[in-house]
């Protein structure tokens, strides 16, 4: 029981911690709150005007909403995969990482603390954009299925946690680039995992790399739910393997934090700030 | 029950620094670097241990081997009686440190980085609160600036709040790397003052690194003198003393010890 305590203070000590980030740093998430919202405008505005590009008569309605729900799920996902991989990254900046590594917390309750906060503020914020966005565009919702695309979102925030993790150990191996380096790897999910575009558009060889990424299950999911109201019954199996595939991520990651941590220590990596 | 709170034995840590060779493209130059060579000591409960030595001569990494963040590359480490690698987490309830570059969430105010401190260490926030006031008022720190952001206080402010945090979790070994760097005369004062006390009121055990050789003579109970790694000389401070007391016409000081055993002044070399 106390342990149990212990490791819930722990653990609220990283949520508290990343809520005064956000607070004192609040000038910075306004800036990336403002892009992220440009960016999902710009990106259905491109199904908005599909009609006049290509000349032809298309189903405006059904583009606009396919594109917005790439971006918004993007937006959520990003923000799950930031601010994960981010833990490490935020200690390196402050230079504060050798007092949290020298704390009796474990890495366990480190995450769990910032997964709890990462969900909570990837929901708010994509929240946010939606509901600007949606004032610019008419969006027809009526035949969604919300719930299968809550669960849906939710069962894929689990792979997104493991994916963090693993980003997290750059900046644990290179103080100086690590943090740019888990742009590049979100770059590569953004690509492979049918954001903007169905997969099948993309190289063979990319389309086997894409089933790789949980995004590609999300995302396809979440539009058979929002565009097409398949029901969440149909959407078990897909959930059953997000989650499933999340655990063996999160394994897997805490498994190669744990190995990247004893080399960090072995090699004198935790002293040096980005 | 082990009766040393800390035991170092055979202790050795070499780092490779890497560097790139401008004249030949994508080649790395590896260099070894000894910091420690089989350095054995051990510290009993409730002494003040204090290690002097010139910059770069190892005592900022056998700190930060005693606080899990350093792997040894060979030897063992037991902090009462625990192995610092192989029961990290037993270690690092009973330890904290005080370093010399005072590290915070600087746009955070003392109180939010005291706090973040206070509940990595699983305490309970109105025991933490009612402490970390009391520590940071004893410290000479005024309770207006306890709501300011740590970028707009001193350097010495600043370290004032490092050494409440070391101090705020009650440690059982206390490790504390020239803890009064940056400080004036009479916050120094308070420190040490502090520093007996956390080891009268809480049976703590203290290791001290420090270049300020009247503040290892007043506080240290023994003094262990490290250079390039290695341990040069360990003894009380009267004992080091009197290794050089017939050689000068004076009364001898630890600078004069530190000095003739290290043929070099506190502040040479290049900074760890």
């Amino acid at each position: 029981m106390n342990t149990l305590v212990r490791e819930m203070r722990g653990a609220f000590a990283f949520i508290e911690r990343n809520i005064n980030l956000v607070r004192r740093y609040w000038g910075w998430e306004l800036v990336w709150l403002i892009y992220s919202l440009v960016n999902s405008l710009a990106v259905t505005y491109i199904g908005a005007g599909m009609e006049r590009i290509s000349g032809q008569s298309l189903d405006t309605q059904y583009l606009i909403t396919y594109l917005l729900v790439g971006t918004l799920i993007w937006s959520y996902l990003s923000v799950i995969f930031y601010s994960i991989s981010e833990m490490i990254a935020w200690e390196r900046w402050e230079g504060t990482i050798e007092y949290t590594f020298m704390a009796p917390v474990s890495r366990l309750t480190h995450l769990v603390g910032t997964t709890l906060f990462a969900i909570v503020y990837g929901v708010l914020r994509t929240l946010v954009i939606l509901l600007i966005v949606a004032s610019f565009f008419h969006l027809d919702l009526s035949g969604a299925n919300i719930p299968g695309a809550v669960l849906l979102l939710l069962a894929g925030s689990v792979s997104f946690v493991g994916l963090g993790i693993v980003a997290a150990v750059l900046p644990l191996l290179y103080p100086e680039r690590g943090a740019q380096m888990t742009n590049a790897a979100a770059a590569v999910l953004l690509l492979i995992s049918g954001v903007y575009y169905p997969v099948e558009t993309l190289p063979g060889w990319l389309q086997v790399i894409s089933a790789a990424s949980p995004a590609t299950y999300v995302i396809r999911g979440m539009r058979a739910c929002l565009l097409h109201g398949e029901s969440t019954r149909a959407l078990i199996s897909t959930v059953l393997v997000l989650i499933g595939a999340g655990i063996v991520v999160i394994a897997m990651g805490l498994l190669i934090f744990r190995q990247v941590e004893r080399y960090a220590k072995r090699a004198g990596r935790l002293k040096r700030s980005g | 029950m082990s009766t040393s709170a800390l035991e170092i034995r055979q202790v050795s840590k070499v780092f490779v620094k890497k560097e790139r060779d401008r004249a030949r493209f994508a080649h790395v130059k590896r260099e070894k670097v000894v910091a420690l060579a089989n350095v054995t000591l051990s510290v009993n409960r409730r002494e003040i241990f204090g290690v002097l030595g010139p910059n770069g001569s190892g005592k900022s990494t056998l700190i930060r081997l005693l606080s899990t963040l350093l792997i040894p590359d060979k030897g063992t480490i037991r902090i009462f009686g625990h192995d610092v690698e192989k029961e990290e987490f037993e270690v690092k309830r009973l330890i904290n440190r005080v370093s010399v570059d005072a590290a915070f969430f600087k746009k955070f105010s003392p109180l939010e980085n005291l706090t973040y401190a206070a509940r990595l260490y699983g305490m309970p926030m109105r025991e933490a609160r009612e402490k970390m006031r009391q520590i940071m008022l004893h410290l000479g720190l005024k309770e207006e600036t306890f709501n300011q952001p740590m970028e707009h206080m001193s350097r010495g402010m600043q370290q004032k709040v490092a050494v409440a945090r070391g101090f705020l979790t009650s440690p059982t070994l206390l490790l504390l790397d020239e803890p009064t760097t940056g400080l004036d005369p009479h916050s120094k004062r308070n420190v040490q003052g502090f520093v007996r006390q956390i080891r009268a009121e809480h049976d703590a055990t203290i290791l001290l690194t420090t270049h300020d050789m009247e503040e290892a003579n007043r506080l240290c109970n023994r003094i262990a003198i490290i250079d390039e790694g290695k341990i040069i000389a360990l003894d009380t401070p009267e004992g080091l003393k009197s290794l050089v007391s017939k050689r000068n016409d004076h009364e001898p000081t630890l600078e004069d010890v530190f000095i003739q055993l290290t043929g070099k002044k506190i502040e040479e070399k290049e900074v760890e």
